[in-house]
């Protein structure tokens, strides 16, 4: 034997050894160790430092739920917070315990262990309860942290996201799961069995039990096998059932899949029936110390002497409240550990436990009363539970069992009941989910063999509801004896309590429950925020009940009436990559590119996002300019002489059919339907709340048919609101809705001299004013292209909206700019376009709208038809004004100092006092054509006051304006119409 | 994710779909001569019961139709009139 190792048994490959770092230093594992077997082996019993007071520990556990030893991987393993046993060793691999520093040996701080009385539960809240928290918390979060998150991917290769459909998902390739997997993929089901092991076996690799006639492991590895020769069953190993979702939908992570490119990928598995074959966990007891490195769960000790053939100590003290500890006691003893006691908190101990333990000194009625040794173990002090002298006994080694808890995670969050069960001291599945079992260990089955025959029962059962045979045959399990336990939940005086711990992970004591229960918290999930007790990485396992059996005592009531915390996913802790999986960067939310993107981005044009996801450019950068004199450059160019921008991400929505009048008169607050063919009219559409939905142009196509143009961010919302009005409220009402936002594309030539570059380019369409007035739409050819041209105008200049076939518009749009050169056109990005439709009082949804504006706020109540009896939103509206109280109304703001702009959001308050504010700047542009800077605004009874000053807050300054008509630009519309 | 009843397209996640609210009296032709009262409570008081819920669900990003579901808010169970078509 060498150090620790036994030299024969286990799961390990004696021939294959593996070179790691811990901490800096080499060591030496086998393949098949974790990472805290190989440290177990290696004689390393101090290997971490605790969460808050820094004390040192060592590895209890041999699973995800370790609260001592959390490592963080290095290299092109790199992850954050991982438990020690859950690692499994690869060659090269590099380990660093988190929260330490220097090493686990020698911790700086550890000071805080001075420090400990001082900081009892809710002290951060309490002594940081403004303002200090401000600046003491960025020092204490640097301070709490554990690992630390990788700057980068680990290593080269990509996240993944997949869906999968089965007929029966079992999680958990425990002896349970197993057994049902094999089963019902032999009845002809599509079976996924999952586990987070990275060997199927469960339970049955830590413990020597045969099943039907062959070892345990063995035959876990035949039903594997079997599983993997079934064409409908798949296995998934190293993956983590992180979470259950509505409907039956579990995610699961897959840690190292078939694939070398990918990193982890993430299951989204819909199953018709889930197996929770999650066995269950051991449970630590609470007594002073009994965090100490030496203090391991008896489970945990059995584990690594039967899988890894390690031995954690030569001498051990048993601590139990259960007979499931003298079946580790057995193992220990076959691994030449000497027993030096096995203290039972029990008088009677079952029939039967002590097979094979003959010569052993069992203290029944005995606690644990504190563990000497800092570093380690180096004895503990035993006594009678009733009281009396106490004894001290020599050990290295203390194995701990408080009982066992049915993994009951994924059920709770499926929202399955629990129920305490006074018999188990535990909390067990209970009601019923016809579409999922739990079956085994998690349904609260200690024995095997009697896990088995649930298996199989629950197997038939469910292969019978999803309609396949149902018959099985359940594998023979070797006896294991009798599960009997009775409830302890702690001793340690008040004295000793600060180290008695009830969450490790945590640093959560006795002492500290005792403060919550003092202070007045009575429910569990109060407690749990008020001391962090069952938070964090392992979620509180290895406490099971005991916070509920400590507050029941408290309280003289039971802990089923306490209760367990509500269970959340993810049941362990999941990456993010795996999440996200390929949605990252622009994948996440792709932009809508219109046909010319490419020429704008060629010419420098800056892009920004427009809305519904479209990009379109900003405006459009000279050599040498600045962002403002493009934008001058630009609107002036539209002012004077001629510009064009690509319009295509506005919306466009065709309405056919024999209601198609009534349907625009019900969405629009004016009256559309006596449009005459050929001709456009704006108007406003409200939800029946009466909030403004948007503004936009219906165009009558032909005597049933109309084009509706709206917003680019709006189009998809009002898109919605048409749908369900037809599906929902008029589903008699004969029209057809079209969306034909991608099938139209435009380039918008506005500005004076537009008629005539529209005539250069080439048109058969007469563009003379009386024979093509404002807001008509003709059809014709324009540079050979057929198009629908229409004269709206977002700009207040004349303007020709050229609508074309999406992969025309590139040649229309450098025909444009050829011809337009000579007119000296410029292409126009949003930012003018803003500037200009400031400067007409032009509404834009997301600036002058909000939830609270109405039509009659922006000075458009003529469009609030009163010819119509009805149309969505007015009811509503007209309620809202008959309140008669003062409304924010649409004006315009001119600064005093005509030089000045403000920021857009400015808040006006009464004189620019600090106080609440009666407005606000809702647009801020500086306007060429008027050489100053101008604003739109929203302001209290704003019509009124016309000629009056407002004062804008702009930081502790104020900035008069004077309060003008919101329109600085060809008020009459001579220009527009021309 | 709750998995949904199209009658066009068979079972599709919640994904596919947009919540459209709770199934309610049409909205009326007289809206104007509501008792005021009655108008209100119709816009601003959804019923949000514990139990058996009927909604409305528009396949968006399928079919494009709207889907009366029958949902229990308890437990996500889907009742008879999951994927009825309007």
């Amino acid at each position: 034997m060498t150090g620790n190792r036994l030299d024969r048994g286990g799961l390990i490959d004696r021939s294959r050894p593996l070179e790691y770092r811990f901490n800096g230093r080499p060591y030496r594992g086998l393949e098949g160790d974790s990472l805290a077997s190989a440290l177990l082996a290696g004689g390393e019993v101090l290997t971490g430092r605790s969460f808050k007071y820094h004390r040192p520990r060592g590895i209890m556990t041999c699973g995800i739920d370790e609260p001592g030893t959390i490592v963080e991987l290095l290299g092109e393993d790199a992850c954050g917070n991982l438990a020690a046993p859950s690692v499994s060793l690869r060659d090269g691999m590099h380990a660093r315990t988190v929260n330490c520093w220097p090493s686990p040996q020698l911790d700086v701080g550890a000071v805080n262990r001075i420090l400990a009385p001082l900081l009892p539960a809710g002290f951060y809240y309490k002594t940081f309860f403004r303002p200090g928290w401000r600046f003491a918390g960025p020092l204490i979060r640097r301070a709490a942290g554990l690992g630390h998150a990788p700057g980068s991917p680990p290593r080269s290769g990509r996240f993944e996201t997949r869906n999968r459909h089965c007929d029966v998902l079992v999680v958990g390739a425990g002896p349970a799961g197993l057994a049902l997997a094999r089963q019902v993929a032999a009845a002809g089901t599509r079976v996924i069995i999952v586990d987070r092991g990275m060997q199927a076996g469960g339970c049955l690799l830590d413990r020597r039990q045969d099943i039907d006639g062959m070892p345990g492991s063995d035959w876990a590895s035949e039903c594997h096998r079997a599983l993997l020769e079934n064409d409908r069953a798949d296995i998934l190993l190293n993956s983590e059932a992180w979470a259950i979702r509505e409907h039956n939908l579990v995610m699961v992570c897959e840690r190292s899949p078939n694939d070398r490119d990918v990193i982890e990928r993430n299951w989204s598995i819909r199953a018709r029936h889930v197996v929770m074959a999650t066995g269950s966990g051991e449970r630590m007891l609470v007594f002073p110390n009994n965090d100490r490195p030496g203090v391991m769960l008896a489970s945990a000790v059995q584990s690594y002497v039967n899988r890894y053939a390690v031995r954690p100590g030569q001498r051990a003290v048993i601590l139990a409240n259960n007979d499931s500890a003298y079946s580790a006691a057995r193992d220990m003893q076959e691994a030449g550990i000497e027993l030096a006691a096995i203290v039972d908190t029990r008088q009677q101990v079952s029939a039967g436990a002590m097979t094979g333990l003959d010569g052993v000194e069992v203290l029944r009625g005995h606690q644990v009363n504190s563990v000497a040794g800092q570093r380690r173990v180096g004895a503990v002090s035993v006594g009678p539970v009733a009281g009396g002298p106490s004894r001290r006994i020599h050990c290295d080694l203390l194995a701990v069992s408080g009982g066992w808890d049915p993994s009951v995670r994924l059920w709770s969050q499926a929202r399955g009941a629990l129920e305490y069960d006074a018999d188990a001291c535990a909390f067990l599945p209970a009601g019923g989910n016809s579409q999922i079992t739990c079956v085994g260990g998690s349904a609260g089955l200690h024995s095997i063999g009697r896990a088995l025959a649930d298996a199989t029962r629950s197997g038939s059962r469910i292969a019978e509801s999803l309609g396949f045979a149902g018959d099985g045959c359940c594998p023979q399990a070797e006896p294991d004896g009798d599960y009997r336990i009775e409830p302890f939940w702690c001793n340690a005086s008040d004295g000793d309590a600060g180290s008695a711990f009830v969450d490790i992970l945590n640093d959560v004591t006795l002492a500290d429950i005792r403060l919550a229960m003092r202070e007045g918290l009575s429910a569990v999930e109060h407690v749990k925020r008020y001391t962090t007790a069952g938070m964090g990485l392992n979620q509180g396992r290895t406490i099971g009940p005991n916070i509920a059996g400590l507050m029941a005592t408290s309280l003289g009531t039971s802990p089923g009436e306490i209760g367990l915390t509500t269970h959340r996913s993810p049941t362990s802790p999941v990456s993010f990559g795996s999440i996200a999986g390929g949605r990252s960067g622009p994948a996440v939310l792709p932009f809508r590119h219109t046909p010319v993107t490419s020429w704008n981005i060629d010419r420098g044009a800056v892009m920004y996002e427009a809305g519904a996801r479209w990009r379109r450019p900003g405006y459009y950068p000279g050599p040498g300019e600045s962002m403002q004199e493009a934008i001058n450059r630009e609107s002036l160019a539209v002012r004077e002489r001629a510009g064009v921008y690509d319009g295509s991400p506005l919306g466009t929505i065709a309405l056919k059919g024999r209601d198609a009048g009534r349907l625009v008169d019900m969405i629009f607050t004016n009256i559309q339907s006596g449009l005459a063919e050929g001709m456009g009219r704006y108007g406003l559409m409200l939800t029946d709340d009466g909030r403004m939905l948007d503004d936009g142009v219906a165009f009558r196509i032909g005597r049933h048919e109309f084009l509706l143009s709206v917003s680019t961010g709006n189009a998809p919302a009002v898109y919605r609101h048409i749908s369900r009005f037809l599906a929902v409220d008029r589903p008699e009402w004969k029209v057809r809705m079209t969306d034909l936002t991608c099938q139209w594309m435009n380039a918008t030539i506005c500005g004076p001299d537009s008629r005539e570059v529209l005539a250069a380019i080439g048109t058969d369409i007469d563009l003379d004013r009386d024979a093509f007035p404002f807001m008509a739409w003709r059809e014709g050819m324009v540079a050979g292209i057929p198009a629908r041209v229409i004269r709206v105008s977002f700009t207040g200049s004349l303007s020709f909206e050229i609508n074309v076939r999406p992969r025309d518009l590139l040649p229309l749009w450098e025909r444009t700019m050829e011809v337009g050169s000579r007119f000296g056109i410029a292409p126009v990005g949003s930012e003018a376009n803003h500037v200009l439709r400031v400067e007409k009082g032009f509404l834009s949804m997301g600036h002058e709208v909000d939830g609270t504006v109405d039509p009659h706020d922006l000075g458009f109540g003529w469009l609030m038809s009163r010819k119509k009896a009805d149309f969505i939103g007015r009811r509503s509206v007209l309620l809202r004004r008959q309140a008669g109280l003062p409304r924010r109304e649409l004006v315009g703001l001119l600064t005093e100092d005509a030089a000045r702009t403000v920021p857009e959001g400015a808040p006006i308050t009464p004189d620019g006092r600090r106080c609440r504010s009666e407005g606000f700047v809702s647009a801020s542009v500086w306007s060429v054509v008027n050489n100053r800077a101008i604003a739109l605004g929203l302001l209290e009874d704003g019509r009124q006051r016309m000629g009056e000053t407002a004062w804008i807050r702009v930081k502790e300054e104020r900035v008069a304006a004077r309060i003008v008509q919101p329109c600085f630009y060809d008020p009459d519309g001579r220009v527009l119409k021309s | 994710m709750l998995q949904l009843n199209c009658p066009f397209c068979g079972a599709r996640d919640e994904r596919e779909f947009t919540y459209g609210g709770p199934l309610a009296e049409r909205r009326p032709d007289n809206a104007g001569d509501l008792d005021p009262e009655a108008w209100v409570e119709r816009i601003t008081v959804p019923d949000n019961p514990l139990g058996v819920v009927r909604e409305w669900w528009w396949h968006e990003r399928g079919c494009s139709e709207w889907v009366l579901v029958e949902r229990d808010t308890r437990s996500h169970a889907l009742g008879v009139g999951n994927g009825e078509k309007r």
